[in-house]
């Protein structure tokens, strides 16, 4: 009962009626504006089901819109300005983990799965093909063949 | 007395569900054609009974009966009534209830319409569809029961969420849940098949109906979900790859890929092996999905909250069906022969292709839903998968697969000249790669997003139609008339859902690529510009709605002094669920949609106006309309509807294409 009751609280959060990005926190330079922006949407929403802040309603995301903000004005660079948050909020906070480690598994399975498929797939028709040659056609056949072409 | 029935018919299901599962199973086994004929009428029965069953449930709906747990916990009297009947599946149990139904729905249709099926094949489908709905209606009686009483019935009910009060989504789940489960009828197949140990081309084109069939409702289910966010959620977004979704996407892709693969059992008798792992595989996805959604194990927007006990019994039956199959899949699939010989150019090796693209991309959004959950298990690394992750490493995939699909359905089987299968291309590549080079000129840089998809849907499209031309022929308009429209349905199914995969891409990369977005405060009088538009907040008035709140905008909108549209964004509350809501206002055209959403009111005595142009945004759905119509097409094909060659030798089964 108590998960179903914080489940709620978040679908409560989700829909709440502040909407994502709010005129008041917008910075005034549309060029660091489209950066912060940017940024967002790479970072997580930590109390929502993922969600980016960019798009979330909770405060929390306020919050972390405001600190990206903050630190683009403060002169960091986007690397920067996500580093600061990942080293509040750790790594759950990237929305497109880090290529390092365990996480190379994740990045590289798509890549070695294709590889790996196209590897089987062409050493299976070859072999299909050395086994079993095609028979010539017979003399029906090579009938039946000019007939349907005269067609 | 009408649930007391309800009730009783749903325990009625399991029980003739058993027998469907033993009887035929057993009798096919031992050659008793008694007990396998008694597949169909418990088939039939189950059918009728479950259908009986839902019927009780919606009518407790429909009349408002808060002595059921189940309508007190999702239903209001002040609900409009196509939400108190699409209110039976907007919860878990009640959605469970129509998924069984649905199961029993494909039995019988596989007993109605199984009558050129050999009568142990026939037998042993009905016997592993029985089989699942015995575990489905198990865990439906026993842990999610829809018909539970309360003592002290309320005077009123919780009402359903908001936001699943809406049209759109009234629809979504039975689509979904057609599809999903649909997929458990070629699993079927596929089991009884490897019983049987035979598979041939007749299997082959028993099989690609259904599989067309689920692949079809899901392509409706998910694009009238992902055409649900866009409207709903108050920012536009049409895919969030969140867990509830992938869950319906792998099912999706890997079904595609099914779809494709069978085509080549049916044809030339090769890849059986393979079609049958997909066969079983594309359900895999389907009960994953449902454990996905149903057990709140990963965290995602969908909020079917739920207990671990039912995830458990989810898990189970996922992993005892698909640990059965799989294993009886190693047992017998060395014993199953392929015939067709092909050549590394030809048709053949074109869908082993697309095969190996749509798996590949599949196990990618696989491995990326799972992966949080892998990672923090394995390495205590507590870490999120999101939208740039996926799109990052799936889009690839279905770039390669755009590019190479024309080339694909142009080339013969067996054995193809690639010289000879890019002469009537060439055109087309050129058209397309011009046309990339246009938008590219015409959106001066940028993202290469929009130039990508204009050079992909037009190839698809062009490739199409080349592909149309070819069968065409030679010869006066006339011939080419007659030959076209004797093409069989299958054929024009193919070509039309190749261009409603061009249309979706090309959606998807110009509303990525172009959107315009302007987010303000303004005052009631204020216009401002957007892109080439300008927008009036005109009014803000309050109102009530059946069972709401509204705050309710009116805004205009107008293009050089033209009015385009007068458009009402709302903002609502809903007082019993107490839940506020967004209902964007949306003006759709054919080039661009525009999107206005009304906020919250500022101190200043402004009120926050989001402003959004979307170019191309409708182009989404309708592409995916239009795949799902050329999947109706090909349904249509008398080849499907007349089986009767089935049963002939499988060299005479071979069409001479």
């Amino acid at each position: 009962m108590r998960r179903i009751a914080a489940t709620f609280a978040l679908t409560l959060a989700l829909a709440a009626p502040a909407l994502a990005v709010q005129p008041d926190e917008m910075l005034d330079d549309p060029a660091l504006e489209a950066r912060a922006r940017d940024i967002s949407q790479n970072l997580r929403c930590l109390v929502c089901r993922n969600e980016n802040i960019d798009e979330s309603n909770a405060d929390l995301a306020r919050d972390l819109r405001l600190a990206v903000r903050e630190r683009l004005m403060a002169g960091d660079s986007n690397a920067e300005a996500v580093e600061y948050l990942v080293d509040r909020y750790g790594e759950y906070v990237l929305l497109s983990p880090r290529a390092d480690g365990s996480n190379l598994i994740l990045w590289l399975a798509g890549p070695a799965m294709l590889l790996a498929g196209i590897g089987v797939a062409v050493i299976h028709i070859r072999r299909s093909r050395r086994t079993a040659e095609p028979e010539p056609l017979d003399e029906d056949e090579k009938a039946r063949l000019s007939q349907l072409l005269r067609e | 007395m009408v649930i007391e029935f309800g009730h009783f018919a749903l325990i009625l299901g399991l029980i003739l569900a058993v027998v469907q599962t033993v009887l035929p199973l057993a009798g096919a086994s031992r050659g008793w054609r008694g007990w396998m004929a008694a597949g169909e009428p418990a088939a039939t029965a189950q059918f009728f009974v479950l259908l009986l069953s839902f019927a009780a449930l919606t009518y407790g709906f429909v009349t408002s009966d808060f002595s059921l747990r189940l309508v007190t916990a999702n239903s209001h009297t002040a609900k409009p009534m196509l939400y108190k009947i699409s209110g039976v599946w907007g919860n878990h149990e009640g959605s469970m209830l129509l998924w069984c139904l649905i199961l029993a729905f494909y039995g019988a249709l596989a007993a109605w319409f199984g009558g050129n099926l050999s009568p142990t094949l026939r037998a042993r489908v009905l016997g592993v569809q029985g089989a699942i709905s015995v575990a489905f209606l198990a865990f439906l009686i026993f842990t999610s029961n829809p018909f539970t009483r309360i003592d002290m019935p309320p005077m009123n009910g919780g009402d359903l969420n908001p936001l699943l009060q809406d049209p759109g989504l009234a629809f979504h789940p039975p689509f979904l849940y057609l599809g999903y489960v649909g997929l458990s009828m070629t699993f079927s197949f596929a089991v009884a098949a490897l019983i049987e140990g035979r598979v041939d081309a007749a299997w082959g084109r028993w099989v690609r109906p259904w599989t067309l069939a689920a692949w079809m409702f899901l392509t409706v289910g998910i694009a009238l979900g992902s055409w649900w966010a866009y409207y709903e959620l108050g920012w536009g977004g049409f895919w969030f790859w969140d867990p509830v979704e992938n869950a319906s996407f792998m099912p999706w892709l890997i079904s595609a890929a099914l779809l494709h693969s069978a085509a080549v059992v049916e044809k030339r008798e090769s890849l059986k092996s393979w079609t049958i792992l997909l066969a079983i595989l594309a359900f895999g996805f389907s009960l994953i999905g449902a454990f996905i959604v149903r057990s709140g194990v990963l965290t995602s927007v969908h909020a079917f909250a739920n207990d671990p006990e039912r995830g458990v019994f989810l898990l189970l039956i996922t992993g005892l069906f698909m640990g059965g199959a799989l294993t009886l899949y190693a047992l017998r699939a060395a014993s199953l022969q392929a015939k067709g010989v092909f050549s590394i150019a030809s048709r053949e090796s074109a869908l082993v292709a697309n095969n190996v693209l749509l798996s590949v991309a599949c196990f990618v959004v696989f491995i990326g839903t799972v992966w949080p959950l892998v990672s923090e298990m394995i390495w205590d690394r507590k870490l999120s998968v999101g939208a740039p992750f996926f799109d990052a490493a799936f889009t690839p995939f279905m770039v390669a697969l755009a590019a190479i699909l024309p080339i694909g359905a142009l080339m013969p089987w067996k054995r193809a000249r690639m010289g000879r299968v890019m002469a009537p291309l060439k055109g087309a590549l050129a058209l397309s790669i011009a046309m990339g080079a246009l938008v590219w000129v015409v959106q001066t840089g940028g993202s290469m997003l929009a130039p990508l998809g204009a050079v992909l849907a037009s190839w698809l499209v062009l490739g199409t139609l080349i592909d149309l031309a070819t069968r065409a022929g030679r010869g006066d308009l006339a011939g080419r008339a007659r030959r076209l429209r004797n093409l069989p349905r299958a054929d024009w199914g193919k070509s039309v859902a190749h261009a409603g995969f061009g249309v979706t891409l090309f959606g998807v990369c110009a509303l990525t690529a172009w959107q315009v977005e302007d987010i303000r405060t303004a005052r009631v009088g204020e216009t401002f510009e957007v892109g080439t538009y300008a927008v009036t907040l005109a009014d803000v008035d309050q109102g009530r709605g059946p069972n709401y709140e509204t705050t309710m905008a009116v805004m205009r909108v107008t293009r050089g002094g033209k009015e385009v549209a007068v458009l009402h964004p709302e903002k609502r509350f809903y007082p019993v669920a107490r839940m506020p809501t967004t209902e964007a206002a949306i003006d759709n055209g054919f080039l661009r949609d525009l999107y206005l959403v009304i906020g919250d009111p500022q101190p200043d005595g402004g009120w926050v106006v989001r402003t959004y142009i979307k170019p191309f945004a409708n182009w989404i759905w309708a592409g995916c309309i239009i795949m799902a119509l050329g999947g109706t097409l090909s349904l249509t094909d008398r080849r499907h509807r007349v089986a009767a060659g089935a049963a002939r030798s499988p060299r005479g089964a071979v069409p001479a294409e």
